[in-house]
């Protein structure tokens, strides 16, 4: 973390601000609101009867994506501004990378225990 | 542009695209870019480790199961603890920001012992399960569970010292300005850790406890 | 001191006693040496507590060069105990020796030789033709080195004390599970690479950092040198792919620490999620070994031919293509494994697809030749060499993608003859074409063209005579992995695959003679224009070496190739203004931490508890302190700069 020098403190440095919309208050207050309904409404699904049973697990996902959102946009400042570009970029390669690991191995573990034997089979095989 | 502008947040450069064609950007901007690209390794490697949890939650060996295992309510605190703690986090980084350096002690204060409680909880949690029988040696799915939630909680325990590494040097030093920068990067870090805890919550917990 | 004791030297098996021995005089006569002639005081001040991503690019490619050396002497082992254990002989090597040469030598290989290579190459390179200073982070690239060298001295330290891994290089469970690897040679193997993979993913994090944030004026993303193309992609890769690695090396430590059912027999642990896991970071590692070697034959391509590359939008779009397929294909690497046929085909066939982008590069490559004015300096044979090589083991790969014909040949020396094939022919043709184009920039003088190109004739027949065995032996049925062979008619195969390795060895030598001799003729090859091989790239317009801060005033980029057209408009005009800059001072951050890190890691493996504490403990320490100090930065005045640069233009000589 060391400092440089006016040459590459390029046009707009430290001082001048950054010239996007700043962390406010009211940002975090509406952040940590959303974040607290999505949080309740997550408990209400998954410990009540108020989703249709086998739309749970989605219902959560989708909830647990939407939170995870209003972090990135309340908290962490993620925008589509032209300067977070590179920011929205990295994260999107993140998202693809963690999505394809993830995914990727359910779905070859699930194959993959699908053809083993059963463990009584392989029990015997070891008798 | 008054100085109390841009806080907590991934810095972007004012009207330069994202072709950088300006010139190498700002310290602050390259160290908030390389901490972004940080946190999102990190994400990546607890996302090898949710893949192996998901993969290994069925396997109890005979052992106890998430749904005997999980006490939603302690969850709960547990996820108001670390929320409001973010939130008050980001209060801490707009009052450095303006220089308003009593509101950020408070700030910080407050997301130190947020933090701290949740620290505490989960470790109640966890040698709660050890004293059940229910250690990380039982079994793949409590192996998994362990060192998942675990993580988590190592990278809180190391964010709470880096918090109060932080604050005693913006005690010792003034909010200057690579003192800030190192301040917004703990934000991102403790925003990040939330963000994880969102996941885990869902996909551990809820999803466990059905 | 734990498991720790004297019985942990092998004094009763001769061939390691005498590779320790070997190590450690060895080590002690440098020491003597560097103590004898009171280099000390240079050596700490200007290399091991450097900051400058040149110095630290210099001491990854020694690293590289030195571990070179001794993973090339386990494959020779390999290679003559293979060529007289055949029938019912024995062969020299017993078979829990033979397990422990041929983990080292892959782990070595790529952890210790091809990554430290190319990740110091594209520390030096990067920078300089981006234009800039230095990379985002020195320190932290400073830390990033010192932790892959204590990676590399742990697996050494295995060499005198204990023993190594007998799992082969990725260790796969049950195999490397406390029950079946009870000893420490699995713990030096994981502590090794989780303490240098740290390393790594630091590097990747500051160079993928330095690529996208800091570029000279006017330097758009379509302005970079295709060199800086591929380091990003290479770089990107460490970011996404490491973690994983971390991660599942993690995971088999708990297992092993702390009694945890990961990957185990038992507990309903499931060692196929190791497989995946790990894979999932393999494939992605070859890609990022392989990429800039890519984007190092089209400098050397581009500059030998006196032409600009030949399509250079292509080649980003296949390097990024390549970037992100890379993490769409890890299952081909255990087809056989039971994972069924929809599974197989899908990634059977991204196998394939992802030939397609590296076969635009081939062509773009021909199209860059076709029409030059060919140079065939010693970067131009190493690169000619690749591109007939790559090509054959490219196209083994893609029969190797066929998941029935995958299912004959998996695990046989067909693979392992693909393999080395790509690797050698592609990462290490790559390494040193980089190392011969780019010396006289770290040095000040080139190599000797004569030992270089007898280097490169010994390396390319070597390896033909080496690896074209294996791949008929793989398809006679030869496994790998195999300490002795009872069917006597693969023998005269593996004969001339051991004189193959003698032929390499020849290269070898002959590129430690390069070295030398070069070194004493300097004077003869000095290179006082900075641009001794009419580059077209901006690391060619400093000085060789370049001072430490690399530009004086950064270069206003306006094109691709921006010292060529600069150099078409007309001779070097000095700047009109120099601005003071500062230069950050050096830092011992790294070089501590990594001391601690190798306690650390030697204390876990030998379960000596206390000093795992305290080492690790003095390494958050060491964090602390120098996170606290404020690094003042060393002030050069504009003055200075302009008397460096006059001085430069005057040795220079009239335009």
């Amino acid at each position: 973390m060391e400092e440089r020098t006016a040459e590459h403190a390029a046009p707009s440095d430290e001082r001048s601000g950054e010239g996007e919309p700043s962390g406010s208050l009211t940002g975090y207050t509406v952040g940590l609101a959303f974040a607290l309904l999505l949080t309740g409404a997550s408990f209400l699904v998954s410990q009540t009867d108020l989703l249709w049973a086998p739309g749970v697990p989605a219902g959560l996902a989708v909830l647990a994506v939407a939170q995870m959102g209003v972090h990135l946009v309340f908290f962490l400042h993620i925008s589509t501004g032209p300067d977070n570009t590179n920011n929205v970029l990295a994260l999107a390669f993140g998202v693809l990378i963690v999505a394809l690991i993830v995914s990727g191995s359910l779905w070859i573990m699930a194959n993959l225990n699908a053809n083993m034997l059963p463990a009584s089979a392989i029990m015997e095989m070891q008798r | 542009m008054s100085a109390a502008a841009g806080t907590a947040q991934l810095p972007g450069l004012g009207s330069t695209l994202a072709s950088g064609s300006e010139g190498p950007a700002p310290v602050r901007i390259v160290v908030a870019y390389g901490f972004w690209i940080f946190l999102l390794s990190d994400i990546i490697m607890f996302s090898a480790l949710f893949a192996s949890y998901a993969v290994l939650s069925g396997q109890t060996a005979g052992g106890p199961s998430g749904r005997t295992l999980f006490e939603l309510r302690h969850v709960g605190i547990e996820t108001l603890c670390l929320l409001f703690s973010s939130y008050t986090c980001g209060l801490g980084l707009l009052a450095i920001e303006r220089r308003r350096l009593r509101d950020f002690y408070i700030a910080f204060a407050f997301t130190f012992v947020l933090g701290a409680t949740f620290l505490g909880l989960e470790l109640s949690e966890f040698t709660g399960l050890v004293a059940r029988g229910a250690g990380p040696s039982r079994s793949a799915f409590l192996s998994a569970f362990f060192s998942l939630v675990g993580l988590h909680g190592a990278h809180v325990t190391a964010g709470l010292s880096w918090l109060i590494f932080l604050v005693a040097q913006t005690a010792a030093r003034g909010p200057r300005d690579f003192v800030r920068r190192r301040l917004l990067c703990f934000s991102l870090f403790w925003h990040a850790l939330d963000i994880i805890w969102v996941a885990l919550l869902t996909l551990v917990y809820l999803m466990g406890a059905r | 001191m734990g498991k720790l004791s004297w019985s942990a030297i092998p004094f009763d098996q001769p061939i390691p006693m005498a590779a320790s021995l070997l190590i450690i005089i060895g080590a002690i006569a440098v020491l003597v040496l560097i103590t004898w002639k009171g280099w000390w005081n240079y050596l700490w001040r200007e290399w091991l507590t450097s900051v400058d991503h040149k110095r630290i690019g210099i001491m990854y490619v020694l690293l590289a060069l030195v571990l070179l050396l001794r993973g090339f002497i386990d494959a020779i082992m390999m290679r003559s105990q293979l060529a007289f254990a055949a029938g019912g002989a024995q062969g020299y090597l017993p078979p829990e020796h033979y397990d422990q040469i041929f983990s080292a030598h892959g782990t070595i290989m790529i952890f210790f030789m091809a990554m430290p290579f190319m990740i110091g190459l594209m520390n030096f390179v990067v920078p300089l033709q981006l234009g800039v200073r230095d990379v985002a982070f020195p320190v932290l690239n400073a830390i990033s080195f010192w932790l892959t060298a204590s990676g590399a001295l742990l697996v050494n330290v295995s060499l005198v004390v204990g023993e190594f891994a007998r799992t082969g290089w990725l260790a796969y469970p049950p195999l490397s599970e406390l029950q079946f690897s009870p000893g420490v040679g699995v713990d030096y193997y994981l502590w090794s690479l989780e303490i240098s993979g740290i390393g790594t993913l630091l590097a990747g994090i500051n160079l993928v950092t330095t690529l996208l944030k800091m570029r000279a004026p006017g330097m758009s993303y379509m302005r970079m040198p295709v060199f800086c193309w591929t380091a990003l992609a290479s770089n990107m890769l460490i970011v996404a792919a490491f973690p994983i690695l971390t991660a599942t090396f993690g995971m088999l430590l708990l297992d092993r620490y702390a009694g945890m059912h990961f990957f185990t027999n038992d507990g309903g642990g499931n060692l196929m999620l190791y497989i995946n896991l790990i894979w999932a970071w393999g494939h992605p590692e070859v890609y990022i070994l392989i990429l800039p070697a890519f984007g190092i034959f089209s400098e050397v391509i581009a500059t030998y031919s006196g032409k600009a590359l030949f399509g250079y939008r292509s080649m980003v779009l296949a390097t990024l293509a390549i970037c992100v397929l890379s993490f769409t294909v890890w299952l081909h690497h255990f087809f056989t494994m039971g994972a069924g046929a929809n599974v197989n085909a899908f990634f059977g066939i991204m196998s394939m697809i992802i030939a397609v982008p590296t076969g635009v590069k081939v062509f773009n490559w021909l199209f860059t030749l076709y029409r030059g004015r060919v140079r065939f300096e010693v970067p131009v044979l190493w690169a000619v060499g690749f591109m007939v090589t790559f090509v054959i083991g490219g196209l083994t790969g893609v029969l190797l993608a066929v998941p029935p014909a995958d299912f004959v040949l998996h695990n046989s020396v067909f693979l392992v003859a693909h393999f080395h094939n790509v690797i050698i022919g592609g990462v290490f043709f790559g390494a040193m074409a980089g190392y011969n184009y780019w010396f006289p920039k770290a040095f000040g003088f080139t190599l000797d063209k004569r030992l270089g190109i007898i280097s490169f004739w010994c390396w390319l027949i070597g390896f033909y005579l080496a690896f074209m065995p294996l791949y008929a032996l793989g398809l006679l049925g030869m496994t790998r992995r195999m300490q002795h062979y009872a069917d006597l008619t693969w023998r005269p195969y593996l004969i001339v695959a051991e004189i193959g390795a003698l032929v390499i060895l020849c290269g070898i030598a002959a590129t430690v003679a390069q070295l030398v001799v070069s070194i004493r003729s300097r004077a003869q090859r000095r290179d006082l224009t900075g641009d001794p091989w009419n580059g077209r790239t901006l690391e060619w317009s400093t000085a060789s070496p370049p001072p430490s801060y690399n530009f004086a005033v950064l270069p206003r980029v306006e094109s691709v190739d921006a010292f060529w057209h600069q150099k078409q408009r007309g001779p070097a005009t000095p700047p009109q203004h120099y601005a003071a800059i500062e230069v950050p001072r050096n830092s011992p951050n790294g070089f501590v931490t990594a001391i601690f890190a190798v306690v650390t890691g030697f204390a876990m493996i030998w379960h000596i508890w206390w000093m795992a504490i305290l080492g690790l403990a003095c390494a958050a320490l060491t964090l602390i302190a120098f996170g606290w100090m404020e690094r003042g930065e060393d002030h050069v005045s504009g003055e200075q700069l302009a008397d460096a640069d006059r001085a430069r233009l005057g040795r220079m000589g009239p335009a």
